[in-house]
């Protein structure tokens, strides 16, 4: 039984941590707490949900289709809500505000939209039988996710180290001022990364969806407070420190729940960020990657 | 002379537009948020009965004027929902809430101001203890999964695991009477596991339960949780070997569509079922989905009824006022989609000889065999 535990706490980490990694780069990069980050990820996932059901498009068409339409929607309402803020003093404690708001008002206009019902992506997308290796059992969704944040977290960091758009990334995010002397567009960089961060959601929202079955307006909603944790378990801005941050929260979740009391399970994450802020508010694997890399 | 034809007038006139003069009653659902379906299918429910109800209105002629307010689930806006209906609307009753939890909340407000307020999904234990305005229409849980179980036992089962939403009070009420039947039923409980109902993994709790290897596992909670829980048992290996049944949150055709064939199998007690071979059943059900495209669910059904006793009420009552009508609701006899219903000196539906075990077979309730 362990094993299995381990087994659940890693696919349930990866989805931790594909929630989590757009979330860390838009706060590494732009310096602002964007909530609407969860509606992002609804909207990803409502996406792939038409193109699946109504377009009849499969799985490989659209998860690209649905991140991508996410990233859009992420460079529209990120300038609408956010322009303004940018370079006020107190830009991250105002964006906090505004986004709040602003996430709060699209759910509500989403659901009263397309209703609060939980749908589902049709049941023949991917093969819903499971992998059975001595006893484990792991499904075909839980590896896609395990796979695409391996290769999202892979590809973000050689985005940052290796182009020269990850250089501009970098730059804005040490020193935006700066940036923009050395002749970086800082407004084409921001849309860029509000793109990027997007897709992700977007992607995380079909794959998450993929697997719980749970598809709805404020399916994001409850991300977020994980996504919380994670990104500043793992420091914020941090690609890596998202990625271990994520499968370390699924692990101690998922032991909580099947040795400890399954009434824990949330008490424990929620400690743990309490405890990471107080000891080392930087999060535990140091300073920013997006900054460092 | 004037003075006396415009006295005469008057009088004449008062009552004709105490006639027009429509009756306010509020309801407050929840409208938005996760739960909402339920609150939408309530809502449903109510304004189909108030169509046939106003055809011919109460209190000799005059129309109900329904207000529903949104709750979203929230105790702190159901109330400021109840003090909004009563102060400004000026309701002579009220519908609902939606929630359990809610009406924990609204229910002290309202029963001290002396405004009736009916729950028709309330199926928590202790709903009715708040006050003597207070009734339900909703059978609650205990009289319900008794049968269910008894059901379960006659296929067999001996040992169980029960699983439920530990953030929800519905959930838990309806764990308390799931776990107190299957002890008075003698059946043997290996685990109990919890979660939260905006949960999406419930893999830990499932990969426990396996290892024990029970005969059934009792689910309580909403439905969308429900539809989780057993998808992902589906997924990691739960064969036909366990039996699973839940409480009255997993009544709903929602479990089929989002859980589909992992959900086949599942019993559940319920008090109404869309199948259900009686007249007023079946031109309810082809009234329902002539007019919102789909069909009823038992939240609508309850609603549907409670809007026609509530309604009755009034006009038995032969008055707004909040002790007469609560005297007259008491008195209730009445038969609906439901089937029979009186209050009980306790303010709860009497009978529970409409349940119907229902289990699910590709993604669809029928009646168990």
């Amino acid at each position: 039984m362990l094993a299995q535990q381990l087994v659940n706490g890693v696919l349930l980490g990866a989805t931790y941590s594909l929630f989590a990694l757009g979330f860390t780069l838009m706060f590494g990069v732009l310096r602002v707490i964007n909530l609407t980050y969860g509606f992002y990820f609804s909207a990803g996932a409502f996406v792939a949900l038409w193109l699946t059901k109504q377009m009849g498009l499969g799985i490989w068409l659209a998860l690209p289709l649905g991140a991508v339409a996410a990233g859009v929607v992420a460079v529209a309402i990120d300038w609408l809500l956010l322009t303004r803020l940018r370079w006020r003093p107190t830009a991250e404690l105002d964006s906090l505000m505004v986004t709040l708001g602003g996430v709060l008002a699209l759910y509500s206009v989403m659901t009263a939209w397309l209703g609060p019902d939980i749908r589902r992506l049709p049941p023949g997308l991917i093969s819903a039988d499971a992998l059975v290796w001595g006893g484990l059992r792991v499904t075909m969704a839980q590896l896609l996710i395990l796979g695409a944040t391996i290769v999202l977290v892979s590809a973000l960091l050689a985005l940052m180290r290796f182009t020269r758009l990850g250089l501009a990334i970098r730059a804005m995010a040490e020193k935006p001022d700066a940036a923009g002397l050395m002749g970086i567009n800082t407004a084409r960089t921001s849309a860029l990364v509000s793109f990027l961060s997007g897709c992700l959601a977007g992607a995380g929202g079909v794959l998450i969806g993929l697997n719980f079955n749970a598809i709805q307006p404020y399916m994001g909603e409850s991300m977020m407070l994980r996504g919380f944790v994670v990104i500043i378990v793992g420091g914020l801005g941090d690609i890596r420190g998202a990625l271990i941050a994520g499968l370390a929260l699924g692990v101690i979740e998922v032991l909580t729940a099947g040795y400890v009391a399954s009434g824990l399970k949330e008490a424990v994450s929620f400690a743990i960020l309490v405890a990471v802020l107080w000891t080392r508010p930087q999060g535990l694997f140091g300073r920013a990657v997006v900054r460092r890399a | 002379m004037i003075r006396k034809i415009l006295t005469a007038t008057l009088l004449v006139a008062m009552p004709v537009m105490a006639l027009a003069q429509p009756v306010p009653l509020g309801a407050i659902e929840v409208m938005s948020g996760p739960n909402a379906a339920y609150g939408t299918a309530i809502k449903a429910g109510l304004e189909l009965a108030l169509d046939e109800v106003n055809t011919k209105g109460v209190l000799g002629g005059r129309k109900i004027e329904l207000i529903v307010e949104d709750s979203a689930a929230n105790k702190d806006q159901a109330i400021n929902a109840a003090r909004k209906l009563i102060g400004r609307d000026k309701v002579v009753a009220i519908i609902g809430p939606t929630l359990s939890n809610e009406m924990f909340a609204v229910g002290p407000v309202t029963n001290e101001r002396k405004v009736p307020t009916l729950g028709t999904s309330t199926t928590a234990s202790g709903i009715t203890d708040i006050g003597p305005f207070i009734f339900r229409t909703s059978l609650p849980e205990s009289d319900v999964v008794p049968v269910t179980i008894k059901a379960a036992q006659a296929k067999g089962v001996k040992t169980v695991a029960l699983m439920y939403a530990n953030d929800d009070a519905f959930s838990k009420s309806g764990f308390d009477v799931m776990k107190a039947a299957a002890e008075k039923a003698g059946l043997n409980i290996l685990a109990i596991e919890s979660f939260g109902s905006k949960d999406a993994d419930f893999s830990a709790q499932l990969t426990k339960i396996k290892a024990l290897k029970p005969d059934a596992v009792g689910i309580s909670a909403l439905v969308e949780p429900v539809a989780g829980v057993l998808l992902q048992a589906k997924q990691l290996g739960f064969g036909k070997q366990t039996l699973f049944f839940g409480g009255n949150g997993s009544n709903s055709p929602k479990l089929g569509e989002i859980a589909g064939a992992a959900a086949d199998g599942m019993m559940v007690g319920s008090p109404w079922f869309v199948g259900k071979t009686a007249d007023n059943n079946a031109a309810f059900v082809s009234a329902f989905n002539a007019r919102f495209g789909k069909m009823p669910d038992q939240f609508a059904a309850q609603a549907y009824d409670a809007m026609k006793i509530m309604a009755g009420a009034i006009d038995r009552a032969g008055s707004t006022e909040g002790e007469k009508i609560a005297a007259s609701l008491s008195k209730t006899d009445f038969t609906g989609v439901m089937g029979p219903f009186q209050f009980t000196e306790h303010r709860d539906p009497a009978t529970a000889a409409g349940v119907v075990v229902l289990v699910m077979q590709s993604g669809k309730f029928t009646i168990a065999p």
